[in-house]
C-alpha cells in the first residue's frame, strides 16, 4: 500500500529536478536572447562547407547566383 | 539577383562608378574591399543567407584614437583579465542572419579574437579577445572595415555592467511547478470523495498540497503583497489590494479547512491564479531591447575627444576631463562636446541635433561654438569655455522636466476601476457576513471568505495586461514602438496633438526630385547642368544641385522668362526648360506637383518632379486627425512657410513659429494648464524638452536604431501617415478592456451569487476560475487582432 508514497515522492522529486534545470537555464542566460540562437542553429552546415578547399566554394557560389 | 544592384550592399550602382571584381558588381571601392576581405578568408557564405546584406564601410580615420587610452578602454570592457578581455559593442547595422553569421566568425578575420556572440534583439556583439594579440581598437577598426561600425558614446562610459532582472521568470517557473503538481494531486478529491483508499491517504495528499502551495504563496506572489502594502501606505486603492487580500484569505481559509478537515481548500485555484497573473505581467512586459527610450545627451556625445597639448602633441581625453582653457581638435562629423571659442579660421557647424535645422552654420575665428554642433568639413581647433556639465545643451537637461519624469505617477485603468471595486467588494463581504452571522456562524465565515476568494479580481487583473500587451506587440509590428503598456492608455486619452515642423512633418531627405520621361544621356545632362548654372530661380538651383557634376561649358545665348522658364542655346543645341505652358507641347496639366519640363532641340524629353518635402500623406493625416483632435504645428523656423502650411493643413490647425526649445516646452505646459492632454510628435534634441513635458512624447525617426531623444514611443518615419490609425486603434483597445471588464464582472456576479448563498462547491470554484481566465484572455486577444485588421 505504501507504494503510493514512493510513487508520489518520485514524481515530486522528478518535478523538482526539472524545476531546478529550468532555474539553472534561466540563470545561465538562455532566456535573455530568444532570437539569435534560432538563427545560429542553421549555420552549422555552412561552417562545414567552409572547411572545404576554397575552389569548391567559388564554383558553388557561382552556380547559386 | 538584380544586376544593377551592388552585390555587397544592395544599393543601386551608378554606371560610372561600377567596379567588377570576381564577376560580381559593386557600387564602390569600399564594398569591393569588404568582399575581398571575406573571400580571402573563406567567408563568402555571408552572401548566401541574405542577398546584399552589407553596408559600405565609412572612413573612420582617427575617429577611434581614444581607444588607445587605457583608462577609457577599461571603462568599456565588461570583463578584464590578463589574457582575456570581453567587450560588448552596439552595432546598429545588425539586421539579418548574414550579420549574425559574419560577426560570429570574427575570429577567422583577426587572430587574438577567441569568440564572438551576437545578441540580435539588442543589436550587440560580445567579443572575447586576448589583449596580448589584439586590442579593442583593432577590433573596432576591423568591424568598421567590414561595414559594421560599432556605436560608442558617452552613455557606454557610465553604463558598466548591466544587471538583468530575471525574477519574474523565476517566479513564473516556481508558480507553474506548484500549480501543476497541486492540480495533479487534487484530482483524486475532485472525482471521488467517499472511496476507502482516498480516505486513507486524504491527510497525506492535503498536506503535500499545502507544502507545495507554500513556495507560490510566499515567493511567487510576493510582488503583490509589496505593491498592496505600498499602495495602502500611500492611501491609494490599487488593484493589487484585492488581489493580495484574495490570495491571503484563500491561503488562510484553505489551511483552516484542512486543519479541521472541512475540505480540501482552494490551493489549486490559488496557485493557478498566481501563475496566470504572473503570465499576464510577462506578456505586458514586451520591450524593445534595441531601442532606448531614456536617451539623454550622453548617447549623442562622443566618449573622448582629441586635445592639443601646449607642445603641439595630440592626446585623447575623456569628455568629462575637459577643462576650461583646453584646446580641442574636432574632426569632420565629430560632435562638439562643450561650449567654446573657435580658433581655426572657418568652421561649418551642423546644429541639427539641437535645432532640427539641417543647414550648417558658418562660423569664423573667434566666434562662439556651442555643444551639440557637428563639424562638417575640415578639422577645426577650438578653445574650451565651459566643461561638459556647464555647457548650454547639458544645462537643458537639468530642467526639472527630465527629473520629475521618473516619479510621475500614472493612474492606469485597472487602478481607476479598482478604486470602486475594492470598497464595494469589502462592503459586500461585510454585509453578507453580518447577515449570515445571525443565522449560522459557521456559514458566515464560509461566505465571508468565499466572497473574497471568488471576487479576487483575477479576470479584472488579467484584462489590461493581456489587452495592452497584445496591442503593444501589434503596434511594434507596424513600427510604432511604445515604451510600455501604459502608453497605449495615454494614447487613447490624448486630445491635442502638437507637431514639430522640421524633421517631423517634413523629411530630412534632400533628394525629393525624380525624373519622368525619356532617359537623358550623359551629354544631354551636361548641357542641362550648364544651362541651369545661369539661372537663379529656386527650382533651378535645386535641380542644379541634383544633377551630378559635369564639365563646364559656356552658353551661347541665355534667356530667362520670369515665372515661365529658360530658353538657351549651347554648343549648337537649343534647350527649353520650364513650366508646361512655357513649353506648349504638353497635353497633360497636373497642378498638384511642381514640375520642370525639359525640351532639347525641339523634342520633348520629360520632366523633373519636385516632390514637396512634406511627408507622404500629411494632408490626409491632418484632415483626418482634425475631426477629433486639436492640432498645433510648432516650428523653430521663421514663418516663411506659413502660407504653404495654411493652404495644406485644415483651417483649425494652430501654427506657431520661431519657437526655441524652452518655448516649445512652455507652450506644451500652457496647453496642459488649460486642461489639455497633449501628445507631442517631434524629432531631434530641440524637441526633447517638449517631448518630456507632454503627456505623451512620440519621436519620429528615419532610422529607429539611432538617435531619438527621450520619449514614450518611437515611430518609424515611413509610418507617419498611419498616426490617425494608431490613435483610433488605441481607443479601440480601451474599448476592448471595458468590454472585457464587463465580461469578468459577469463572472464575478455568477460566482458571488453562489458565494453569498453559501453554496460554493470547491469544484465550482475550481472550474469558474480557469474558465474565466481563458475566456477573458482569448476574448481580448481576438478582439485586439480584429481591430488591428480594421483600417
Amino acid at each position: 500500500m505504501s507504494v503510493i508514497y514512493l510513487l508520489i515522492t518520485i514524481s515530486i522529486v522528478v518535478a523538482i529536478v526539472f524545476l531546478g534545470a529550468f532555474i539553472q537555464a534561466v540563470k545561465s542566460g538562455q532566456y535573455d536572447d530568444d532570437y539569435t540562437p534560432s538563427v545560429r542553429m542553421l549555420f552549422d552546415d555552412e561552417i562545414v562547407k567552409k572547411e572545404n578547399p576554397n575552389k569548391l566554394i567559388q564554383t558553388e557560389k557561382q552556380k547559386s547566383i | 539577383m538584380d544586376a544593377e544592384n551592388c552585390f555587397h550592399c544592395g544599393n543601386e550602382i551608378i554606371k560610372k562608378d561600377e567596379i567588377v571584381y570576381d564577376e560580381k558588381k559593386f557600387c564602390c571601392n569600399g564594398c569591393k574591399t569588404v568582399y575581398e576581405i571575406f573571400s580571402q578568408n573563406d567567408l563568402t557564405c555571408y552572401y548566401d543567407f541574405q542577398a546584399a546584406p552589407g553596408a559600405t564601410p565609412q572612413d573612420i580615420q582617427g575617429k577611434y584614437d581614444f581607444l588607445d587610452n587605457e583608462e577609457i578602454v577599461t571603462k568599456l570592457l565588461e570583463f578584464q583579465e590578463r589574457t582575456t578581455h570581453i567587450v560588448s559593442l552596439y552595432i546598429p547595422h545588425i539586421h539579418c542572419s548574414s550579420c549574425i553569421w559574419i560577426l560570429e566568425n570574427l575570429q577567422k578575420l583577426q587572430p587574438g579574437i577567441n569568440a564572438s556572440q551576437v545578441n540580435f534583439g539588442e543589436k550587440k556583439v560580445r567579443v572575447t579577445f586576448n589583449p596580448e594579440q589584439t586590442s579593442l581598437k583593432d577590433i573596432v577598426y576591423l568591424l568598421s572595415s567590414i561595414g559594421y561600425e560599432p556605436y560608442i558614446s558617452l552613455e557606454n562610459f557610465d553604463e558598466g555592467k548591466k544587471k538583468i532582472d530575471r525574477t519574474l521568470i523565476y517566479k513564473i517557473g516556481v508558480a507553474f511547478f506548484c500549480f501543476g503538481n497541486i492540480m495533479l494531486l487534487s484530482f483524486p478529491e475532485y472525482f471521488e470523495v467517499e472511496e476507502y483508499w482516498i480516505d486513507q491517504y486524504r491527510g497525506f495528499f492535503r498536506w503535500l498540497i499545502f507544502g507545495l502551495s507554500l513556495p507560490t504563496f510566499i515567493y511567487s506572489a510576493s510582488g503583490y503583497y509589496v505593491s498592496a502594502w505600498k499602495s495602502m501606505k500611500s492611501g491609494l486603492l490599487n488593484i493589487d489590494i484585492p488581489i493580495a487580500l484574495g490570495i491571503v484569505v484563500m491561503f488562510v481559509r484553505s489551511t483552516v479547512d484542512i486543519v479541521f478537515d472541512y475540505g480540501q481548500g482552494f490551493f489549486d485555484s490559488m496557485a493557478g491564479l498566481i501563475f496566470f497573473m504572473l503570465l499576464g505581467k510577462l506578456f505586458q512586459k514586451k520591450t524593445y531591447d534595441f531601442l532606448s527610450f531614456e536617451r539623454d545627451y550622453k548617447s549623442y556625445f562622443p566618449i573622448a575627444i582629441t586635445k592639443v597639448l601646449p607642445n603641439g602633441d595630440e592626446e585623447s581625453v575623456q569628455v568629462y576631463d575637459i577643462q576650461k582653457g583646453d584646446r580641442l581638435l574636432i574632426r569632420n562629423q565629430e560632435l562638439i562636446p562643450v561650449d567654446g571659442i573657435l580658433i581655426s579660421e572657418k568652421a561649418s557647424i551642423d546644429y541639427s541635433f539641437v535645432t532640427g535645422e539641417a543647414v550648417p552654420i558658418e562660423k569664423k575665428s573667434g566666434d562662439k561654438v556651442f555643444a551639440g554642433g557637428k563639424q562638417m568639413g575640415k578639422v577645426i581647433e577650438m578653445e574650451v569655455l565651459f566643461s561638459v556639465s556647464q555647457s548650454y545643451l547639458t544645462q537643458l537637461w537639468s530642467n526639472d522636466v527630465f527629473q520629475k519624469r521618473v516619479e510621475q505617477q500614472h493612474k492606469n485603468i485597472t487602478d481607476r476601476i479598482s478604486r470602486y471595486f475594492t470598497p464595494a467588494l469589502l462592503a459586500l463581504a461585510v454585509v453578507s457576513f453580518t447577515y449570515w452571522i445571525f443565522i449560522d456562524v459557521q456559514t458566515a465565515f464560509n461566505v465571508f471568505t468565499a466572497i473574497l476568494i471568488v471576487a479576487c479580481p483575477c479576470a479584472l487583473a488579467l484584462t489590461a495586461p493581456f489587452t495592452l500587451g497584445n496591442v503593444l506587440r501589434i503596434l511594434g509590428k507596424r513600427k510604432l514602438y511604445l515604451k510600455n503598456a501604459l502608453v497605449v492608455e495615454q494614447l487613447a486619452k490624448v486630445d491635442t496633438i502638437v507637431f514639430d515642423k522640421t524633421g517631423t512633418i517634413t523629411t530630412n531627405k534632400k533628394t525629393a526630385i525624380t525624373y519622368e520621361g525619356t532617359e537623358l544621356n550623359a551629354s544631354e545632362l551636361r548641357l542641362l547642368k550648364n544651362v541651369l548654372r545661369g539661372s537663379n530661380h529656386p527650382l533651378s538651383r535645386r535641380l542644379y544641385d541634383f544633377i551630378p557634376n559635369q564639365e563646364k561649358i559656356e552658353t551661347t545665348s541665355f534667356e530667362e522668362i520670369i515665372g515661365k522658364g529658360i530658353f538657351a542655346e549651347i554648343e549648337g543645341n537649343t534647350i527649353k526648360l520650364g513650366s508646361s505652358q512655357f513649353l506648349k507641347t504638353m497635353t497633360e496639366n497636373t497642378h498638384k506637383k511642381t514640375k520642370v519640363h525639359v525640351e532639347i532641340n525641339g523634342v520633348y524629353k520629360g520632366s523633373y518632379v519636385f516632390n514637396n518635402q512634406y511627408r507622404k500623406g500629411l494632408e490626409e493625416l491632418f484632415s483626418d486627425l482634425a475631426k477629433h483632435y486639436n492640432l498645433v504645428v510648432l516650428s523653430g523656423d521663421n514663418d516663411g512657410e506659413r502660407r504653404i502650411l495654411e493652404k495644406m493643413l485644415p483651417s483649425k490647425t494652430t501654427l506657431v513659429f520661431n519657437q526655441k526649445p524652452e518655448q516649445k516646452l512652455q507652450y506644451i505646459e500652457q496647453l496642459q494648464k488649460e486642461g489639455k492632454n497633449v501628445m507631442m510628435v517631434g524629432d531631434g534634441l530641440n524637441d526633447a524638452g517638449a517631448l518630456a513635458q507632454s503627456n505623451l512624447g512620440l519621436s519620429i525617426s528615419e532610422n529607429v536604431n539611432v538617435f531619438s531623444p527621450a520619449c514614450d514611443g518611437i515611430l518609424d518615419a515611413t509610418q507617419f501617415d498611419k498616426i490617425a490609425f494608431f490613435m483610433r486603434y488605441s481607443k479601440n483597445a480601451m474599448k476592448t478592456i471595458y468590454m472585457s471588464f464587463g465580461l469578468s464582472l459577469l463572472y464575478n456576479v455568477v460566482g458571488l451569487s453562489y458565494a453569498v448563498t453559501g453554496a460554493l462547491d470547491p469544484i465550482v470554484a475550481a472550474i469558474i476560475m480557469p474558465l474565466s481566465t481563458i475566456t477573458i484572455v482569448s476574448f481580448v486577444t481576438i478582439l485586439t487582432n480584429l481591430y488591428a485588421g480594421k483600417k
